[in-house]
């Protein structure tokens, strides 16, 4: 892929009716980088994620993917973007390794495919399961396994650990370590965790109301902080998950 | 991609939806089971003549004397069963006059004291009272009630000349059991066009909008997939199970009341397709853009509700008023279930359903292009 930067975001506004949800926002991720939005609720971090993923489109500004914009790209674009949205339910009465198939055929791609991602994602015992039987870390780990199943370029993540447990949870930040480690997708992390921004970005945006706040490495956020939940009290005078 | 992995991918998003549904017992009940039940229970309740019990009070008289010479002990006596456990609260005699064609009437006959009588006709709980004097018959009753009334005539006819007609002379009596004069010969074509509206808007509508609520359909969009693949997919599983319950109430139909089918099953077929594209071009245009449960909810139920009632389902339209036929003739059910009828009971064919065809296909493509033009994926 010859761009330095996969995804460019350039000065992008989106409102809906009365709530100006981003405002005037600027980012670029280049190939092989994992970036984490930080926020909390409201801030307007899946807006911003619906706008890179082609869904919203801003109604001021310039989102770039691989250089090109959505407007008659989509076939392209979507066959080099993974998504995992927040709470996206499955067919319930469809086995783990059928939906994987389903998701599979998009992408022209067969059960061998599918096999490799059931064995990512750890669902092993659970590939024969309908997906309504499967627990909310499974349910995720599926959506995490469908996200991936095209190998992707660029992954878009939407608070892909809320609502799970801590074990859960971790589960999930292995399956994106093995990732990190073992390919050169880019990854947009939406979560209002701070834990899961550290463990797993090299690069952190923190947005309140529409705008960044901060951005950096952990290293260069830390600078004069603690921690990141001291950062974000220092610049809204609130914690995150208030 | 290729043409052979397009076509893989609508066989696997119609074998996904078509799983969907087989999978889901509810499913299986409400479209199969429910509309043979729903056949059965009606078509033997207007189908089958039951038997009518008819319970009358005979006014005690007071000597052997009197009872001896009394038309009406007389005929109790000679003519009806005693029955032998007779108590204050059980009838103490019985007739029954049997008729293979109109059911059998069973007399139930109380002996009571006038007052008691009056009481208990007052009540409804018994039809008539019957008196004897000067070696007649009198039968007490109000005129206005067309039960009591014919409890009279059948009474009076057994009384009056003294004799009881055990088996009623029914050489007068036709009844209309010719094939396609039965309620069940109305109903059953009914049932069928009532099944692929309900199975559309339910089934098309409701499972799209869940879908969106779910953001299933926002996730599926966010792949290569051809969008139309997926509403082509979920189109063809409905008109399937379609064909699958449709099949099976006819059979169930034809074994358990001998329905027959007097017109061309071509033009049934071609009928039921053009029924089919109907229901599911309007299925997607009402799902087309929410994404809420409650309000798609609403949604088909004004729907369904207006044509379930108003098309002829159950009963025939023309009960309505003159006014109103006009606007119930152009209902989609309405179209679809006459002509279905009219293949059933009174032998079509093509000629006549090529119209209902035209308009049924018509709709279905302009509700289904409103529909895509509309439809929100998010």
């Amino acid at each position: 892929m010859p761009f330095c930067n996969v995804i460019e975001v350039k000065e992008v506004w989106k409102s809906f009716k009365t709530v100006q949800a981003v405002k005037g926002i600027s980012f670029n991720i280049p190939k092989g980088q994992f970036v984490a939005i930080l926020g909390p609720n409201g801030a307007g971090k899946t807006t911003l994620v619906e706008m890179i993923e082609g869904i919203q489109k801003p109604d001021k500004g310039d989102i770039t993917i691989i250089g090109k914009h959505w407007k008659g790209n989509e076939d392209e674009l979507h066959k080099i973007i993974g998504l995992s949205l927040q709470e996206t339910r499955f067919i319930d009465k469809l086995r783990v390794s059928e939906t994987l198939e389903l998701f599979a055929s998009f992408f022209d791609m067969g059960m061998k495919r599918v096999n490799e991602i059931i064995d990512l994602v750890g669902l092993e015992e659970k590939r024969r399961s309908y997906v309504v039987n499967l627990s909310g870390g499974q349910r995720q780990k599926l959506a995490l396994g469908i996200a991936l199943i095209n190998t992707p370029a660029i992954l878009l993540l939407d608070e892909p650990t809320t609502g799970l447990d801590p074990n859960a949870r971790r589960e999930v930040w292995e399956i994106l370590h093995k990732l990190k480690d073992g390919s050169d997708t880019s990854m947009i992390l939406t979560t209002h965790y701070m834990e899961e921004a550290e463990r797993l970005c090299d690069y952190i945006i923190i947005m309140d109301n529409g705008v960044i706040l901060r951005e950096g490495t952990l290293n260069q956020l830390l600078e004069d902080h603690r921690t990141l939940d001291d950062l974000f009290i220092s610049l809204t005078g609130r914690k995150i998950n208030e | 991609m290729s043409r052979f992995s397009r076509l893989n991918q609508l066989r696997l998003l119609t074998l996904s939806l078509l799983r969907e549904l087989i999978r889901e017992p509810g499913v299986l009940f409400w479209g199969i089971v429910f509309p043979i039940l729903m056949t059965v229970g009606l078509g033997l309740a207007f189908t089958k003549k039951a038997d009518v019990i008819r319970k009358v009070a005979v006014i005690s008289e007071a000597g052997s004397a009197d009872r001896d010479s009394s038309v009406v002990y007389n005929f109790l006596e000679n003519k009806c069963v005693k029955n032998p456990v007779s108590g204050k609260e059980d009838y103490k005699w019985k007739l029954e006059i049997k008729n293979e064609k109109l059911g059998t009437s069973v007399f139930f006959f109380y002996e009571l004291k006038w007052d008691d009588a009056m009481i208990l006709l007052k009540r409804g709980t018994i039809n008539l009272i019957l008196t004897g004097s000067d070696g007649h018959a009198q039968y007490h009753f109000d005129p206005m009630n067309s039960d009591a009334e014919l409890t009279y005539l059948k009474l009076s006819s057994a009384i009056g000349s003294g004799d009881v007609i055990a088996e009623e002379k029914s050489a007068e009596i036709r009844p209309l059991t010719i094939k396609g004069t039965r309620y069940i010969d109305f109903l059953v074509p009914g049932l069928l066009t009532m099944g692929i509206m309900m199975s559309a808007m339910w089934g098309i509508s409701y499972g799209v909008i869940e879908k969106r609520s779910k953001k299933l359909l926002r996730r599926l969009v966010a792949t290569p997939m051809k969008k139309s693949h997926f509403l082509i997919a979920l189109i063809t599983v409905r008109v399937a199970m379609n064909f699958v319950e449709a099949l099976v109430l006819i059979l169930f139909s034809i074994i358990a009341f001998h329905i027959t089918i007097q017109g061309s099953i071509s033009a049934m077929i071609l009928l039921f397709l053009a029924g089919n594209i109907a229901f599911a071009g309007i299925a997607v245009f009402v799902s087309c853009h929410t994404s809420n449960t409650e309000v798609g909810n609403g949604l088909i139920n004004a729907i369904v509700t207006p044509m379930m009632v108003l098309s002829g389902i159950f009963f025939s339209y023309h009960n309505f008023p003159d006014w109103s036929i006009q606007i119930i003739n152009k209902l989609p059910l309405t179209i679809l279930t006459d002509g279905i009828r009219s293949i059933f009971n009174e032998g079509a064919g093509y000629s006549q359903v090529a119209l209902p065809v035209l308009i049924l296909s018509a709709t279905g493509v302009i509700f289904f292009t409103a529909g895509l033009k509309l439809f929100k994926w998010h």
